[in-house]
């Protein structure tokens, strides 16, 4: 219950953010409602904002959530019943549920799992939806510093994922790529190609 | 289709792709090892890189202003453990100030 109340506030600031960024009002709504991922929400507004094409926006979103694949199959085998019904049930799966539901040992709990995506969803899409309609009101988004809000609130989502020497030496090497990048490709693209990086992991047999 | 629709519309459905595959494709299996540890490392790399453009890229130019100390301010605020949205007001308000002024 505390995270559903802790994630409506990055709701409202996904829909300020997407707002201020040109997305207009109905596309925020609707990308919170179906792709209910919030770093990828995020990253796709800040690249388009920077001005990256909507191939680099969508490629590094989807880089970003492809950690959802073997998320997913990590509790793949708590759901039961038809194609369908598992197919709704899994949009549930975000990675805060999925932290919750954790039980150690690669165990999870079904209950938590899903109580918490239904707790979790509707305050997202309510958030984004008052952030849209409430951007108007305050004015400039630079003037209050909100640019420097999306890098803040992505370090936060980063530092967490730090643990270990690889996703340490990825990061650096990613910051590195994209930054070097900067100055020759269009904006965006630094990004996905700073998804290299993880190949530092990469052990030859 | 705009930009933003186009955007909004693929990665939405390729993310509704990646949670199912999960539960609907792969059942209980497994991902390899060393598939599964490159995975990993997709979203630490991938934020990194999110961080540094967002708080020193204007454009195609690398620029230091008033984001990078409102950036430092947050990480600062999370290493005293501040809650995530504190920190990222903290980043708003330092940068708004160091503006204003």
């Amino acid at each position: 219950m505390p995270i559903a109340i802790a994630v409506f506030p990055f709701g409202v600031s996904f829909g300020l953010l997407a707002r201020s960024v040109g997305m207009g009002r109905v596309a925020p709504i609707v990308m919170s409602a179906t792709t209910f991922a919030g770093s990828a929400q995020f990253a796709v507004a800040s690249i388009l904002d920077a001005g990256g094409t909507a191939a680099a926006a969508i490629l590094a979103a989807v880089l970003l959530n492809v950690r959802y694949a073997p998320i997913s199959i990590s509790v793949g085998d708590l759901f039961g019943g038809a194609a369908p019904k598992r197919l709704v049930q899994s949009q549930l799966i975000v990675d805060e549920s999925w932290a919750l539901a954790s039980r150690g040992g690669g165990r999870f709990d079904r209950n938590v799992l899903l109580g918490a995506g239904l707790l979790l969803y509707p305050s997202w899409v309510a958030g984004t939806t008052l952030g849209v309609f409430g951007a108007g009101v305050l004015g400039n988004p630079s003037r209050l510093g909100l640019d420097a809000a999306f890098p803040a609130l992505f370090l936060a989502l980063l530092l967490p994922q730090l643990r270990g020497r690889r996703a340490l030496a990825a990061a650096v090497v990613a910051a590195a790529i994209a930054l070097a990048l900067v100055p020759v490709v269009p904006a965006g693209i630094p990004i996905v190609a700073a998804s290299a990086a993880c190949l530092v992991g990469w052990r030859p047999r | 289709m705009s930009r933003v629709w186009l955007a909004v519309v693929l990665v939405g459905a390729a993310t509704v792709v990646l949670k199912a595959a999960g539960p609907v494709l792969l059942g209980g299996r497994e991902l390899p090892a060393r598939v599964r540890a490159l995975v990993g490392l997709l979203a630490p790399a991938l934020l990194a890189a999110l961080v540094v453009t967002n708080t020193l890229a204007s454009g195609r130019h690398v620029v230091v202003d008033a984001r990078l100390a409102g950036v430092t301010a947050a990480a600062v605020s999370l290493r005293l453990r501040a809650p995530i949205l504190v920190a990222v007001a903290v980043a708003a308000a330092v940068t708004a100030a160091i503006r204003a002024v």
